[in-house]
């Protein structure tokens, strides 16, 4: 069944035959060690003759680097080695980081250190490889680097002013891509429009804050001459190939190995100069090089996301049907496009997004993706999608006040319909099937919407202002090749996985897909056990390992559970369908006429135990003599999966949020948050609700607390986690999330992601609350991160 | 980060710790909790060659009434502060602004002495001895000396005493049947340093304020008294019209310093509705 | 300068000694020297929670902690306590509510929640969201870690036990 459906209770058709954990919140037993100290998080890991590595990095935001004096640093206790740009550059090549399917796009090479320039405010420019990270960063402090300050770009409204400085002059300008998009007749439209409606969106740059920060161990066996690289890190194939190209090492000689990974949201999928210069160091000394990069570190190297100035308007006639959109995206990135996947895609999201759930025929958008000397940007859990939907929210309700039509009911009006699909959105984007009409009925359900609206009347009477603020949104997921391979990069998307029944009885899964938190292990196992017909405590998930699982894409753009679950399922009925044929050469029986039920052989007919897996693999494995002289025996099975349906499958759903402002000090409570997700097929609604809580209060976070503020000369004012504020848990609201399924035909499991979805609505929700908390002081705000000082000024109390 | 290298003493009691900061000078740093000390060494903000353990030195320990005053040893613990009986009887305000210093663990180390030495003008316990007219008992190498909260903390980051001295304790005179406090925080997330904060304390008689202690916080390079304001209320009984006055009053007196997310108006704005939320609480 | 000290202390229940340089702090001379993993390390400023261990029986920031402060102090991580039984039912809750995704913040959070349960046995909601206002998780959004702890401080008032997670 494929259409959306108000049916409560229902259950989407099982995929296996006895289906007892797909579907079902199944706990994840593989996390319980976690619970007891006893991960293995890259920093756990310590080898013989391990050296440690701290990195200078540029003090400025733009500077030309002079003589670098490294000999008292180099008799400093401990110390093994010190390497710069120059020497580092001999066995690195530098990447420029452009795809060919975002036509324009410019970038400049970027080198593993830094050479004759650093660009930005913590480039690293010289590494310290020492006995231990102490004895390294002693070391650091004495390392002399003479500079020269040189002119920097920080401010995205003036990069491409005739009197900025062009950051590579080779570029001949300060942009990096730009885009126009023109649909309809825009013009005519808000000419004639009824109502029209306009706002200046703004979105603060801010940053991943992984509790985990950036590690990994690099080490070359100079024998085997084998690069190891231990990685925290959500693509361990693209890490693979890249370090074979950018060093010239065969495919063949480099492993890379992920282990459970302390947090990654987009952070930990991107190639960073510190990542091949930690390989360099491993390359050039012979031995396994840590690099962990401190907290101080992470700030101004991790990457950064969402610094943007949107103009936004929107025209609608009286009835309340939204004719248009058109949105002015500046972005500002860093001083160069990011490895591999590029700074571009965010802004060309954004594009593509806004207007994404409604049905208008008119839509302009122009983007402009400009460079700056400061810290690198790239692709963030959300991914531009958070943008689109706040600015696409905010502009929906600043016409439904103009029309004093009720924020719920323009939405309805206006979403492309729950029978339309598939549906070819205005920018382009093609929707296989959405559920938007039903996700607002829910919603509104679900959070008693007339009782709070009555509430917030009364309470205004008292003086109290509170707020609720809806945001329909949609978010890609499943990419297909459209996203990067037609663009030229080595990233998968395609995955694979390979299952093996153990001689006992268990199953094996390989999937290179990998765990960071959201519960990839669980799902996998849970599919496996359906698919082969297993408890689930039979089966044992090994992901992340370049050397033993299918080549595949790792996880981004919520493709774990759609795309490598689907691998799981065809691998895993492929290898059932071979155990069934090895039952059948046992027990000289039609395959058909068996089945695989909870680790036995079991007659399909009459329910009768035949054999047990373990005494199957026992044949099969250690008996072939008692077997057909023709028949083989396939225990390992792999399949791969990509989808190929569409550029992407979207799924969607809608946010609400409760606030309370008080209008005296600018200070916003959050007192509720609730979602309706269709993510497809459900997997494990446990584990889906809290992917959307996690993505919500990540979400939050960009709404009314981070930001990375720089000061005029291009530094970081509050690179540490004092002064950077991340949420904590007394500020987030209880979130409440309910699911609406309507699967993909795209695949058989029928799952879409969930991953990000939570993170693309919080804010726009967040924010409109806000504003309707405002709404009696026809005042708005917009310019996120919402601070208390910028409602004040709204309300004029404070200049 | 790794802080750099440090020697290690632990004193044994009070002489031997001021004997030892005496031999050691501008070179050494006094731990107790360490809770702001490590974290500026981890960040390599400051490279002391020796850190002297004063957690062991009894003289600096313990709660105990003495006469009509309170007195808090220099290393009583935020919690223990939080938890105390005797502060909860003789110094409730304290008891209802410990639980906005940072997080629980931090206050199971964090020192009462600590947070005064330190002098942070976002901290609460500066701003509460303002309020509380504590007085602050410092031993150095010459002997005892007692000096009033309002004249000990002097600068960012600054107070009284010297690079030889020890605080030792503070002594509080025990809460009285008319006196009334509000400690009001506004802070973006809780146990945050605070955007602006108010330690209050009024004592009045027959209805009108006698004594009126307001203590900010976070406004200033140090904890701030709004001593206008409170001169104006001493005398008058708390109304409206008094606590419209008074904030306006307080406004205009304190000069404020922005931070990073708090300009010097919205300080100035912030400060004046915690004036007015303090009062109307201890309103009768 | 830099002279190490010796120190003995007691660690998850064992005597153990060591010559340590006074600037290392309790998590690194625990996670290096001794192989315990548990104790993680996210900010090294006192921030983010994740150091968070157990000294003479109430929880302290092991990054804002030296190792030489430890001398004659019993010191229990998550290892230990979990050895000793003491953290099950809140295991047993975090796992059913997943009140963990990544785990990097889990043990710290264990052990402020542990703290929790013994000192305020009586909270609410809000009053689990102060107390653990100093553990920073990234994954969760707070929501069902409360839940977690909410679950077995309800368990402890009825005087029940958390009923364990077991495969289906």
């Amino acid at each position: 069944m494929n259409k959306p459906t108000d049916l409560q209770g229902l259950v989407l058709d099982p995929i296996a035959g006895d289906q007892r954990y797909i579907g079902h919140s199944e706990p994840r037993h593989s996390a319980r060690r976690l619970l007891q100290g006893q991960g293995t998080y890259i920093d756990d890991l310590q080898f013989p003759r391990m050296g440690h590595v701290v990195y200078w990095r540029s003090p400025v935001a733009h500077m030309k680097i002079g003589q670098i004096h490294t000999d008292r640093a180099r008799k400093m206790p401990g110390v093994i080695a010190i390497v710069d740009g120059v020497q580092m550059a001999t066995i690195c090549k530098p990447w420029v980081a452009t795809l060919g399917h975002l036509a324009g796009m410019k970038s400049a090479p970027e080198y593993a250190l830094a050479v004759g320039r650093a660009c930005w405010q913590g480039e690293p420019v010289v590494a310290v490889v020492a006995e231990t990270r102490a004895k390294a960063e002693d070391a650091l402090a004495h390392v002399e680097v003479e500079w020269e300050e040189l002119p920097a770009v920080v401010s995205m409204e003036s990069a491409l002013d005739q009197s900025t400085p062009v950051i590579h002059p080779e570029l001949g300008d300060n942009l990096c891509f730009t885009r126009s998009l023109d649909v309809g007749k825009v013009d005519d439209v808000f000419k004639s429009a009824d109502v029209t409606a306009e706002a200046t969106f703004g979105f603060g740059r801010h940053t991943g804050v992984t509790l985990e920060t950036r590690c990994q161990i690099a080490d070359f066996n100079p024998g085997e001459k084998r690069l190891t690289v231990y990685h925290s890190q959500q693509a361990p194939h693209m890490m693979q190939d890249l370090y074979c190209r950018q060093f010239g090492l065969a495919e063949s000689d480099v492993h890379v190995i992920c282990k459970d990974v302390g947090g990654s949201f987009g952070i930990k999928v991107h190639a960073y100069p510190d990542d091949f210069a930690t390989v360099g160091l491993a390359l050039l000394l012979g031995r396994p090089i840590k690099f962990v990069a401190d907290r101080l570190e992470s700030f101004v190297s991790d990457i950064h996301a969402r610094e943007h100035r949107i103009k936004g308007r929107i025209a609608a006639n009286k009835e309340g049907d939204i004719l248009a959109f058109e949105i002015d995206d500046l972005t500002a990135i860093g001083p160069y496009s990011m490895f591999p996947r590029t700074s571009a895609i965010e802004g060309n999201q954004v594009v593509n997004l806004v207007g994404g759930p409604y049905k208008h025929q008119n839509y302009r958008a122009n983007l402009k993706v400009v460079f700056q000397n400061k810290t690198p940007t790239c692709q963030y859990r959300g991914v531009g999608h958070p943008i689109a939907c706040a600015v696409t929210e905010g502009l929906v309700d600043l016409v439904a006040q103009k029309l004093k039509m009720d924020p719920i009911e323009i939405r309805k009006r206006n979403v492309i319909p729950d029978n339309a699909y598939p549906y070819t959105g205005i920018s382009g984007i093609k929707l296989e099937v959405l559920s938007h009409e039903q996700c607002l009925r829910k919603i509104e359900k679900m959070m008693n919407y007339p009782a709070l609206r009555k509430e917030q009347e009364e309470l205004r009477k008292k003086g109290i202002y509170r707020g609720i603020g809806i945001a329909t949104l949609i978010e890609l997921t499943n990419p297909s090749a459209a996203f990067y391979g037609v663009g030229g990069a080595r990233i998968a998307s395609q995955d694979g996985a390979t299952v093996r029944l153990d001689p006992t009885g268990i199953i094996s899964v390989m999937i290179g897909v990998g765990e960071q938190g959201q519960g990839t292990e669980g799902i996998f196992a849970q599919i496996a056990a359906d698919a082969v017909g297993v408890p689930i405590q039979n089966v044992r998930i090994i992901t992340g390992d370049t050397d033993v699982t299918p080549y595949g894409g790792g996880t981004w753009a919520s493709r774990g559970a759609g795309v490598g679950g689907e691998a799981v399922l065809r691998s895993c009925e492929a290898l059932r369908d071979n155990i069934l044929k090895l039952a059948g050469a046992i027990l000289k029986r039609d395959a058909d006429s068996v089945v695989v039920r909870r680790g036995n052989i079991v007659d399909k007919a009459n329910g009768e135990q035949l054999l047990t897996l373990s005494e199957l693999g026992r044949i099969g494995y250690f008996r072939p003599d008692t077997l057909p002289a023709d028949f083989s025996v396939d225990l390992m099975v792999t399949r791969h999966y990509a989808q190929k349906d569409y550029p992407f499958i979207f799924t969607n759903g809608v946010q609400a949020s409760y606030v309370e402002v008080d209008v005296d000090t600018g200070y916003v409570k959050l007192l509720k948050h609730w979602a309706v997700e269709d993510c497809g097929r459900v997997l494990n609604p446990m584990l889906v609700d809290e992917q959307v809580r996690g993505a919500i209060v990540q979400g939050i976070g960009g709404a009314l607390f981070e930001e990375c503020l720089y000061d005029e000369s291009g530094l970081m004012r509050n690179g540490n986690m004092a002064d950077y504020l991340v949420p904590m848990a007394y500020e987030m609201p209880d979130i409440e999330v309910a699911h609406v399924e309507t699967p993909t035909k795209s695949s058989k499991l029928g799952a879409k992601g969930a991953g990000e979805a939570g993170t693309a609505g919080a804010p726009g929700a967040v924010v409109n609350a806000i504003n309707d908390a405002l709404a009696p002081f026809s005042t708005h705000v917009f310019d996120q991160p919402i601070t208390s000082e910028k409602i004040l000024r709204a309300l004029g109390k404070v200049k | 980060m790794k802080a750099a290298a440090f020697d290690y003493v632990k004193a044994k009691n009070l002489v031997e710790a001021l004997a030892l900061l005496s031999e050691h000078g501008e070179d050494a740093r006094l731990i107790a909790g360490g809770q702001t000390l490590l974290a500026t060494l981890n960040l390599r903000l400051s490279e002391p060659s020796i850190l002297i353990d004063i957690t062991a030195v009894s003289e600096l320990k313990g709660i105990s009434v003495r006469g009509n005053m309170l007195r808090i040893g220099a290393l009583v613990t935020h919690t223990e502060i939080e938890s105390s009986d005797l502060i909860a009887q003789h110094a409730p305000l304290l008891k209802e602004a410990a639980p906005h210093i940072a997080h629980r663990a931090i206050r199971n180390l964090g020192t009462w002495g600590g947070s005064l030495a330190y002098g942070d003008p976002a901290a609460e316990w500066p701003a509460c001895s303002l309020a509380l007219d504590a007085i602050m008992i410092i031993q150095g190498p010459n002997g005892v000396r007692k000096v009033n909260a309002k004249d000990f903390f002097i600068d960012l980051y600054t107070t009284t005493l010297q690079a030889d001295e020890i605080l030792v304790a503070s002594e509080i005179p025990l809460a009285s049947s008319n006196q009334e406090h509000s400690f009001q925080e506004l802070a973006r997330r809780h146990g945050d340093y605070a955007a602006v904060g108010l330690a209050a304390l009024i004592r009045t008689d027959k209805g009108k304020v006698q004594t009126c202690r307001l203590a900010f916080f976070s406004v200033a390079a140090i904890p701030t008294m709004a001593s206008k304001a409170q001169a104006f209320i001493e005398g008058k009984s708390i109304d409206a019209a008094l606590i419209q006055q008074a904030v306006n009053l307080a406004r205009e007196e304190i000069e404020t310093l922005a931070d990073i997310t708090n300009s010097q108006e919205t300080k100035t704005h912030l400060l004046g509705v915690l004036l007015e939320r303090a009062l109307t609480k201890m309103m009768p | 300068m830099n002279h190490k000290k010796q120190i003995n202390m007691m660690l998850n229940g064992k005597q153990i000694s060591a010559e340590i340089e006074p600037r290392r702090h309790l998590v690194d001379f625990l996670r290096e020297d001794l192989g315990l993993k548990g104790p993680h390390l996210g900010c090294e400023q006192g921030a983010c929670g994740a150091c968070t261990v157990r000294v003479n029986g109430q929880i302290v920031r092991g990054c804002l902690y030296l190792a030489v402060q430890a001398d004659g102090a019993t010191v229990e991580t998550v290892e230990g306590l979990t050895e000793q039984g003491v953290l099950s039912d809140l295991q047993e809750a975090f796992l059913r509510h997943n009140a963990l995704q990544c785990g990097f913040c889990t043990s710290g959070m264990l052990l402020a929640a542990a703290e929790l349960i013994e000192h305020q046995p009586k909270s609410n909601r809000e009053q689990v969201r102060e107390w653990i206002s100093g553990n920073y998780c990234r994954c969760t959004g707070y929501h069902s870690i409360v839940d977690a702890i909410m679950e077995v401080l309800e368990a402890r008032a009825d005087g029940r036990q958390v009923k364990p997670v077991t495969t289906s």
